[in-house]
């Protein structure tokens, strides 16, 4: 009688057991929508920009670096550094070229030293925020249109952007849903007027 | 007390008809007696008490001095890692399921514990585990060298002492897993007839809360380590940034299962705590409805606080305060045990015993640990410690002179039942205050350390800290000394050097039915239920 009221509680307790150990798997996706909903860390969209001035006082090195991870393609940049202005929009382009015979997809991924940068690196427009379809052999230029928040900590002088391509499994790429980047600015950032940096000798 | 002083040469007083036991080699590989498996589950946590003490001693002997002396940095990386699994896992995790499995049952009343043959396995899961992390040291490339949080990306990129430490965790998991299941079983369904839940001895609430904490976490981590053999052999990229993943997802994860660990360590330290003070001040547990309460609520407020170990991984502002007020809110359970303790000494007739003399010592130094892990749950203070020493000193703060010392109290309260004899109460005194100063010595500098900004988990370090490592380093050396000193007091008790036999209750303030059968307990005991009114 007993016997079977413990064979009872065992089972009871070794199918929760099973429950939390495929919780433990599930979390990954809790946390990914978790995420998504909050836009907490979320660097993989495009950024709404408003108002930004030139801040020409400082000068930030950006550089820029490519790899990828057992991936067969090409990646580089043009450039492998630009100085910039805190606030000035710039594009820099990425050469990417399939090496294979076959159709493959592909993913970048960003990320930042020193990494407290990433907060104040506002990508409008990078191949990074959607899968990219390359078929066999295909080459293409890609662009990343960018500017640094001029809230940048005043002790970081140099901005590395590295990006890592990897292949996307099974990959028809997912549309690109998200909003495009955009710079709202009365007098763009680009012709800056000097009365918009009153610092400026 | 209330102990018989006798000669040594008749040994055999309690021997009845029933009570023989196998006395083949063979005897410990197939037993399912709950007392020759918690005897081997104490004897296990000893050995490996001692191996984890000699790493921390390696540790603290190339902290003796700045610059590099004793050992190689990546040594001193693994030494630490190994240093972290093997305490917790090895040491105070198998000390307390051991005195689990000697006390549940004759605490309870019941014949042995529910699944007596899954007991073995538990048991015997343990030492391939310890090979598997002491072997490690010797493979190509050293042990694990991450830190025992097995933090990703080193985690994923370290050499196969990894994956050992893995396979490892895997299987210390299965065993604490099966050892919870046994537990629970015991305890909902083989209670003597009359023990309500609520009449249960405290040791065994707390037993029963913690083994629910076990199934609901340990699965978690056994997850989490998967996933890191997957990243790591079969291609998938949970925790690789390059390839999609995030490293700070193992974080959230693994913390999902390490913040109920330290309450997996505390609550059996609290119970046997609250079997102890008691018996000590001659008083009933004060409100004993409020512990058991208390104990619930700590376990539950135990799920939602991982974060507050990752204040500086970048959470946003929101989550920060929301860490920070639920880590706050787990002091008002945790003191209400506290000040019950405090209460059933009120006005008790006090005596001074070993037992007593470590809950004591449990009681002001796991206060002062839970106040600077107070200080450690403000975010902005925390940015600033956050691995520094000072996070080392709040940490041993509970978990040596909490876990350890009241693992030592209940060596020194249920030893007598054990063995049948009497350790030497002077001895037992020195080890206390012994453990007192050293332990004081090693670890409250490191307070000093770490607000003057030492990292933890580094070899070498600035000219400024030196003095205060060496204080330290030194502390350490007699602590584990004392530790040597211990395991002398035990085999001394167990070969009954005192000439004192323990009586069936040797002390006179004890409650329970544990003490209402002969010292040393018979092989077989309560095979009919006694009944509790």
């Amino acid at each position: 009688m007993t016997l079977f009221e413990n064979q009872h509680t065992r089972k009871k307790l070794i199918v929760f057991t099973l429950a939390m150990f495929a919780f433990g798997f599930a979390l990954v996706p809790i946390y990914e929508k978790i995420c998504e909903v909050t836009g907490v860390r979320d660097f993989m969209r495009p950024e709404q920009v408003k108002n930004t001035q030139v801040d020409k006082t400082r000068t930030i090195k950006v550089e820029f670096d490519a790899n990828t991870r057992h991936l067969p393609w090409d990646f580089k940049p043009e450039v492998t550094s630009v100085n910039v202005h805190p606030g000035e929009l710039t594009t820099v382009v990425y050469e990417v070229s399939n090496k294979t015979a076959r159709d493959m997809t592909g993913q970048a991924i960003p990320s930042y030293g020193p990494s407290l940068a990433a907060a104040h690196f506002k990508k409008l427009e990078c191949f990074c925020f959607a899968k990219q379809d390359f078929s066999a052999g295909e080459k293409r230029l890609m662009p990343v249109v960018f500017l640094i928040d001029p809230n940048l900590p005043k002790d970081v002088n140099t901005i590395t952007l590295s990006y890592t391509f990897f292949e996307m499994p099974g990959g028809k790429p997912a549309p690109n849903t998200a909003p495009a980047g955009k710079l709202d600015n009365q007098s763009t950032a680009l012709n800056a007027v000097p009365s918009a940096t009153p610092n400026l000798n | 007390m209330a102990s018989v002083p006798q000669d040594h040469s008749h040994g055999h007083d309690h021997s009845h008809d029933h009570d023989h036991h196998p006395t083949s080699w063979t005897r410990f590989f197939t037993t399912t007696n709950h007392k020759d498996i918690g005897t081997m589950y104490m004897w296990f946590s000893f050995v490996m008490f001692i191996s984890g003490g000699i790493m921390a001693l390696g540790i603290r002997a190339e902290l003796f001095q700045p610059g590099l002396q004793v050992v190689r940095p990546e040594l001193f990386n693994q030494l630490t890692t190994l240093h972290g699994i093997v305490m917790i896992f090895g040491a105070i995790m198998p000390a307390f399921v051991g005195f689990a499995n000697w006390m549940l049952p004759l605490q309870l009343g019941a014949p042995d514990m529910a699944f007596a043959r899954m007991n073995n396995w538990s048991f015997w899961l343990l030492p391939p585990a310890a090979i598997l992390l002491i072997g490690s040291f010797f493979v190509p490339g050293g042990a694990a060298a991450g830190g025992w949080t097995l933090y990703p990306p080193l985690s994923i990129q370290a050499g196969m002492g990894m994956d050992m430490m893995i396979f490892a965790v895997h299987i210390m998991g299965a065993s604490s897993i099966m050892g919870s299941i046994n537990i629970i079983t015991t305890i909902l369904n083989l209670r003597a007839p009359g023990m309500t839940l609520m009449k249960m001895p405290m040791f065994a609430w707390t037993w029963l809360i913690t083994a629910f904490l076990l199934i609901a976490t340990m699965p978690v981590l056994a997850g989490a380590v998967t996933m890191l053999l997957t990243d790591r052999h079969f291609g998938t990229t949970f925790f690789n940034a390059a390839g999609g993943g995030d490293p700070v997802m193992f974080q959230h994860i693994f913390w999902f299962f390490g913040h109920p660990e330290v309450y997996i360590i505390a609550l059996p330290a609290f119970g046997v705590v609250s079997q102890i003070i008691p018996a000590f001040s001659r008083k009933p547990l004060f409100g004993y409805a409020s512990m058991v309460y208390a104990t619930a609520s700590i376990a539950i407020l135990s799920f939602i606080v991982w974060a507050h170990h990752m204040y500086t991984t970048g959470l946003p502002a929101a989550g920060q305060l929301y860490f920070m007020y639920a880590t706050m809110l787990i002091a008002v359970p945790t003191a209400a045990k506290i000040f019950n303790w405090l209460a059933t000494m009120w006005k008790g007739s006090i005596t001074l015993e070993t037992p007593m003399l470590f809950c004591l010592g449990f009681l002001f130094l796991f206060t002062m640990g839970g106040f600077t892990g107070l200080v450690l749950s403000l975010t902005p203070v925390d940015i600033q410690l956050h691995d520094t020493y000072y996070v080392v000193a709040h940490f041993h703060y509970v978990m040596v002179a909490g876990a350890l010392f009241s693992a030592f109290a209940a060596v020194y309260y249920w030893g007598p039942k054990w063995t049948g004899w009497m350790y030497e109460e002077k001895l037992g005194k020195i080890h206390f205050w012994w453990s007192l100063i050293a332990f004081n010595v090693t670890f409250f500098p490191q307070h000093f350390l770490g607000l003057a900004g030492m990292p933890r988990r580094i070899p070498d370090y600035n000219l400024q800290f030196a003095n205060w490592n060496m204080v330290s380093s030194v502390g350490a050396f007699a602590f584990g000394i004392a530790q040597i000193f211990f395991i002398w007091i035990v085999i001394r008790m167990i070969r009954g050097k005192s000439g004192i036999r323990a009586a069936a209750k040797p002390w006179d303030g004890a409650e329970g039915l544990e003490w209402t059968v002969p010292s040393p307990a018979p092989y077989h005991t309560f095979e009919t239920p006694p009944v509790v009114k």
